[in-house]
């Protein structure tokens, strides 16, 4: 079964209504004050095969953890479809599907500081009546042995756990819902290098053991290197490349991968220090008034004309990978 | 040099004294850490959050302070310029900045060197900049602090600051309020306000790690200019061994509030001597082939209050014998340094001539 998780041409779009008074003040000056909106997520449209792991890799602002939201049901999208396992994700506003759970960023965030960590993992399950009371606690222990946890934190308090333990709690509670595939938004970003390793082997094992597909956000190019079969790039809440992790990392064809990849600091192999890293110039334009054209050329060196004007689609270059730029990069001569 | 102090151990002392004569040669460094302490009281007992750390930093140097968190990195940074303030206090120690001590200094006297002689930059720049106050404005309160600037000259010197940092349109940017700003922005204007004075030496407490990669090597990039051009040194506090690996030229990596170990970037790295260091390298992805499992240091680091004796790291240590249970002695390789009982990557060295 491929296709897992599929969005089709999913957008967000985030509307403010300016407050009344600057409604009001507008109104008697003659003029409408019109609402903002924030296009967060533009025309996306993404595919995870079952088992599959895609690393989804942008800068803040791209839309990522937006799409990512879309993709697991917690927002819905103002246009397209999102689906998991054939199924629809959102079937009108409430009822939402259980195939797909979230790991978010923070778990000093993520977890109910007053609820004892047994009940955080078993409140899912029980609500969707995966689990009956009477299983409960054999239940929540299953899921804390998964994640490298001993029993005995079903009684404490997420106060009581360091981060990285937090963080196995909070992949404990998605597991426990049993789903088929999971949405990490930024897991390992707010734990240090030792506990980020511990974690990220345990992801790797998870998906091992129980066939998970995941979309794994990051905007840590190592990591989503090294967790990733597949890799897409977001720029300004569009997909700029995609394609086979290796392939994106050793060949990209966007410039703003290219780019992206120069501007990162990193290790050599050996563990020398690479020093020579080149930045992008300029800065994300605004989501609420993306430029016209490739969203990219401002910053772009390779801008021509049509790129401020044309908007580029994503297009198949070479075997699997896809790319929205009027004129891709050749292959890697001057790849790292 | 400095005063002893009878709570540190014998062996330590005297080589962090050792060491100060034989790095420093004729010239004098800028900056002088001796056996620095600061402690903390808590509700469960006194956290040592830096304990003895020695170290120099020379003039137009920069010095990279690596460690994971509650590994006293920051609150080292902050004893340099006595900003502990209760329940936190400095115990012991020598900080010496162009040979004058600036532990014990009163209040005053620092005020007269922060900003001048020495200055920091922050995390996070949101709550660095005051939000009610323009970015010119904020740089005149700098400015005047330290001497009585003309008008036209504040404003002359303002947009040089801002343009060395990269802020494209600085007349603009002068009028802007904070929240006007992006993230990298406002950190550049940070960075801007701890430059105005031409300080000797700048600490940057992990400048860029609320940044986008694209973001932060635009920082990472201007850094290095400002500092080659103002010929500030340079302190700069991170976790992340690759981002710091791009700017400085030596290393100290410390854990539990030690210093563990010290040396030219590229050596510490490609070299490790002690296995905690050796960890860190590891446990980063890039080290590993994609999809296989990563090195991973066991455990989590040890609360303060509770530190194994010896060497703090023994508990998760592969190499740890009977004899970490008692601290192990600095030892000193110019330009190297370690405390480890079992020191890694020696006889490699020794065979490739590093």
């Amino acid at each position: 079964m491929s296709h897992f998780i599929q969005l089709d041409d999913i957008t967000r779009r985030f509307t403010s209504v300016p407050p009344l008074a600057e409604r009001l003040a507008k109104r008697l000056t003659g003029s409408i004050a019109s609402p903002t909106v924030v296009h967060a997520v533009e025309g996306v449209s993404l595919s995870v095969n079952r088992g599959e792991t895609l690393g989804l890799v942008g800068e803040s602002g791209c839309g990522k953890s937006t799409l990512g939201r879309v993709a697991a049901g917690i927002l819905g999208p103002t246009l397209g479809h999102a689906a998991v396992g054939g199924e629809p994700v959102m079937v009108g506003k409430r009822k939402v599907t259980t195939r797909i759970q979230m790991v978010f960023q923070d778990p000093y965030a993520s977890l109910n500081p007053r609820m004892r960590v047994g009940e955080t993992i078993s409140e899912g399950p029980l609500a969707h009546g995966l689990i009956t009371r009477a299983q409960a606690d054999s239940d929540v222990t299953r899921w804390l042995t998964a994640v490298g946890l001993d029993a005995a934190a079903a009684q404490r308090f997420p106060h009581q756990f360091s981060g990285g333990q937090r963080q196995r709690v909070a992949i404990a509670r998605a597991l426990a819902m049993r789903p088929d595939a999971l949405v990490c938004d930024e897991p390992v970003a707010s734990l240090d290098v030792s506990i980020q390793a511990q974690i990220i082997n345990l992801f790797l094992q998870l998906r091992r053991d129980l066939n998970l597909t995941m979309l794994f956000i990051s905007h840590d190019l190592s990591v989503v290197r090294h967790v990733s079969d597949r890799v897409a790039i977001m720029y300004l809440g569009r997909i700029v490349e995609t394609g086979p992790t290796e392939q994106i990392f050793t060949a990209p064809r966007h410039p703003y991968t290219r780019a992206l990849l120069d501007s990162a600091p990193r290790l050599a192999a050996d563990g020398a220090p690479v020093q020579d890293i080149r930045p992008i110039h300029g800065e994300l334009p605004s989501p609420i008034n993306p430029p016209p054209g490739c969203a990219f050329h401002q910053r772009c060196a390779f801008a021509q004309d049509q790129c401020k004007k044309e908007l580029p689609l994503l297009r198949p270059l070479g075997e699997a990978q896809q790319a929205a730029c009027h004129f891709p990069l050749e292959t890697p001569d001057h790849a790292t | 040099m400095s005063k002893p102090k009878n709570s540190l151990p014998k062996g330590e002392m005297q080589s962090s004294v050792d060491k100060g004569i034989s790095t420093t040669g004729a010239l004098a460094p800028l900056l002088q850490v001796r056996d620095l302490a600061t402690e903390f009281a808590t509700r469960s007992g006194v956290a040592r959050a830096v304990d003895g750390v020695s170290f120099d930093v020379f003039a137009g140097e920069i010095v990279g302070l690596v460690g994971e968190s509650g590994s006293g990195k920051s609150v080292t940074g902050y004893s340099i310029l006595g900003l502990i303030d209760l329940p936190g206090r400095i115990t012991g120690g020598s900080v010496r900045l162009e040979g004058q001590e600036l532990v014990g200094m009163s209040r005053k006297q620092l005020r007269t060197l922060r900003g001048r002689r020495i200055a920091m930059v922050f995390q996070d720049p949101m709550s660095t900049l005051n939000p009610v106050l323009t970015v010119f404005a904020q740089m005149q309160l700098a400015m005047r602090a330290h001497g009585q600037p003309d008008a036209a000259q504040m404003r002359a010197r303002a947009l040089q600051a801002l343009g060395k940092v990269g802020i494209p349109d600085p007349e603009r940017r002068l009028e802007a309020f904070p929240h006007e700003l992006s993230g990298g922005m406002r950190q550049r204007v940070a960075i801007a306000i701890a430059f105005l004075n031409q300080p000797a030496l700048v600490i940057c407490d992990e400048p860029t790690t609320a940044l986008d990669v694209s973001i932060q090597a635009q920082i990472l990039v201007e850094m290095k200019t400002l500092v080659r051009e103002a010929g500030v040194s340079l302190v700069w506090i991170s976790h992340d061994l690759a981002t710091v690996s791009v700017l400085a030229s030596r290393l100290l990596v410390m854990y539990a509030g030690r210093l563990i170990e010290e040396g030219p970037t590229a050596e510490v790295l490609r070299r490790p001597r002690h296995p905690y260091t050796q960890g860190l390298i590891d446990s980063l992805p890039s080290r590993a082939a994609p999809g296989r499992d990563l090195v991973q240091i066991p455990g989590s680091t040890p609360a303060l209050t509770s530190l194994p004796s010896g060497c703090a790291f023994r508990e998760r240590c592969a190499h740890a014998t009977a004899i970490c249970s008692t601290a192990p002695a600095q030892t000193i390789d110019s330009p190297r340094t370690w405390s480890c009982h079992h020191p890694l990557n020696i006889h490699v060295a020794a065979e490739s001539g590093l």
